[in-house]
């Protein structure tokens, strides 16, 4: 950059310092595992149910692997938007059963798989967009409308299913969940192609910045000319639309609309976001590496799996690894 | 000691006559005329509590008035919001400091004016122009910024004040609105600031800076308007005046 001879400069603190790191300098830096925490978490987990279980690296397990983690890296996506406005959005999983339901239902009633998809991505998308409303407009706290909505839509889904699962014998979904192209299941396409929309939507656009704006200081973005309000509506409503997208998937894989919340789902949607370093506090995110965090966490179950760990202590591993990303996460700068 | 008196219009970029606001039964300020010149620093000073900064707020659409008009270049402009104000060419570097700490320089520099390339119905951010041109708008006022990939947490008072001042300036605004903009700086760090105002100046924005340090308007200002228990009591010359007269102007012991 240049700077004029003449006039004396203004301001010279902090000079120098922004030059390139040297690489033993990037790996003593705590604030470089910080960022990189999902990352570093995933090649650890790799090698070390690479050693322990080598059939853990065979193709077939990594394939199954990462199509058993498309619906979470949907849903983490979803709840990164909305945790870079400083909120979180605890009826995600509420609203991926909520959009099976009705996937499920208005295919039964034989309107065709095309509008039921449609119509369950819609639900879901006016879900967030509810939570977004009450919270901007009703002023009320992003946990307790994201709290109440949970409870509402479990509710709705119980009163719609009957509290019976639909079957789904759908050609297209049967397709989509079995189907691959090169060497990805087209599930693991979906989510890659959401991790691409999401990243330039965050990175390359007017609305990606105030968003982080909006998440980082709200009175400042809002003296700024920014619509706050608008901001995190947009944030809860491309939530909801990641859960109707994820709803696809999961009906998609079992076959069937149940009447259930994973609620391993919500609870690893917000792992896999602060995982990914993620700022719980707004105006910090990522795509990738929330992305990443979902497939960690997903390694983490298939590696436990594969070394016949009792499914009772996966729960355990995945907050452990939690609590000690989040405090990695405190030397991030 | 000159008793408030009538500029032609013409020369005023921003004016007003008879203006007030109260807030409920409390009177902030009574039947203000006030005009800032084309091209000139000009101060309101007064006592805390006098009135000033809800002056200037009414002034550039923060709050709205409960009477008497508003000219800007010429024109009566009641500005209903900041943003109205902000798009007619006044922009206003916020007592606050509104940057926000988790975006980089170059990107607080153009927060909500970002320059974007049209690809079909979607528009992506021109990255590359806004650096670019945030290091020009840098430089043009001798600003010295590391990087403006920089993000905003790790600077300075002063240099969070100078990227306020640089963002309200390179917008190519008309005017320049600042309230108290060295109130929380050190020795150093209040120069530099005012160093950027008298570049503002020999760049012809015009610029309202409100303060209650009499030294510095006295250095930085070419008019100079007192304000004392919600009414404009005088404006005077700076190169007229003295620290004494303006103690006594506001304090209302003259």
């Amino acid at each position: 950059m240049s700077t004029p001879e003449q006039n004396a400069p203004v301001h010279t603190a902090g000079a120098a310092e922004e030059s390139r790191p040297s690489l033993s300098a990037l790996l003593l830096d705590p604030s470089f595992w910080a960022d990189w925490a999902s990352v570093v978490g995933l090649v650890g987990l790799v090698i070390v149910f690479g050693i322990a279980q080598p059939v853990f690296l065979s193709i077939a397990n990594l394939q199954a692997l990462l199509l058993a983690a498309a619906i979470l890296v949907v849903l983490s996506i979803g709840q990164t938007f909305v945790v870079a406005t400083a909120g979180i959005d605890l009826s995600l999983a509420a609203a991926v059963m909520l959009g099976a339901i009705i996937l499920g239902l208005v295919y039964a009633a034989g309107w065709g798989i095309f509008l039921a998809c449609v119509l369950a991505v819609l639900a879901t998308s006016a879900v967030g967009f509810l939570n977004g409303v009450l919270i901007t407009a009703g002023r009320i706290p992003d946990f307790v409308v994201t709290l109440g909505t949970l409870s509402g839509i479990t509710g709705l889904g119980l009163i719609l299913s009957g509290g019976e699962p639909t079957m789904v014998g759908s050609t297209f979904l049967l397709k989509l969940a079995s189907g691959s192209f090169g060497p990805f299941g087209y599930p693991v396409w979906v989510a890659i192609a959401a991790v691409i929309v999401a990243h330039i939507a965050l990175y390359h656009t007017r609305f990606g910045v105030h968003l982080l704006a909006t998440g980082g200081q709200v009175e400042s973005a809002g003296a700024l000319g920014i619509s706050t309000n608008r901001v995190k509506i947009a944030a809860y409503t491309i939530s909801g639309f990641c859960a109707g997208i994820a709803s696809l998937l999961l009906v998609a894989r079992i076959g069937s609309a149940e009447p259930l919340i994973n609620t391993s789902l919500l609870l690893n949607s917000v792992a896999a976001v602060v995982l990914g370093g993620v700022s719980l506090f707004g105006g910090r995110a990522s795509i990738l590496g929330p992305a990443i965090g979902a497939l960690m966490l997903t390694a983490l179950v298939n590696g436990l799996t594969l070394l016949s760990v009792s499914a009772f202590y996966q729960p355990l591993a995945v907050g452990a690894i939690v609590v000690l990303a989040a405090l990695i996460m405190r030397y991030q700068k | 000691m000159s008793a408030v008196h009538h500029i032609p219009s013409s020369e005023a970029i921003l004016a007003c006559e008879g203006l007030s606001k109260h807030f409920g039964g409390i009177r902030a300020f009574t039947d203000v005329a006030f005009q800032a010149r084309r091209g000139e620093v000009t101060a309101v000073i007064g006592d805390n509590g006098a009135g000033k900064s809800t002056l200037i707020r009414c002034l550039v659409g923060v709050h709205v008035p409960d009477g008497g008009e508003i000219f800007f270049d010429g024109r009566p402009r009641p500005f209903a919001n900041p943003d109205e104000a902000r798009k007619a060419g006044i922009e206003t570097v916020h007592q606050n400091l509104a940057l926000i700490d988790e975006l980089t320089v170059a990107q607080n520099l153009f927060l909500n004016r970002e320059i974007v390339r049209r690809i079909g119905p979607i528009a992506l951010l021109d990255r590359k122009a806004m650096r670019e041109q945030a290091r020009a708008m840098l430089s043009r006022l001798s600003i010295n910024m590391p990087s403006v990939n920089q993000r905003v947490r790790r600077l300075s008072g002063g240099q969070r004040q100078a990227i306020s001042i640089c963002r309200a300036a390179g917008s190519g605004a008309k005017l320049v609105v600042m309230d108290e903009p060295t109130a929380a700086l050190g020795v150093q760090e209040t120069a530099n600031v005012e160093a950027l105002i008298r570049r503002l100046r020999e760049q012809a924005v015009s610029v309202i800076l409100v303060s209650h340090n009499f030294d510095q308007v006295r250095r930085l200002s070419d008019q100079i308007w007192v304000m004392r228990a919600g009414r404009m009591v005088a404006t005077v010359r700076s190169s007229e005046t003295t620290g004494n007269e303006l103690v006594a102007l506001v304090t209302g012991a003259a």
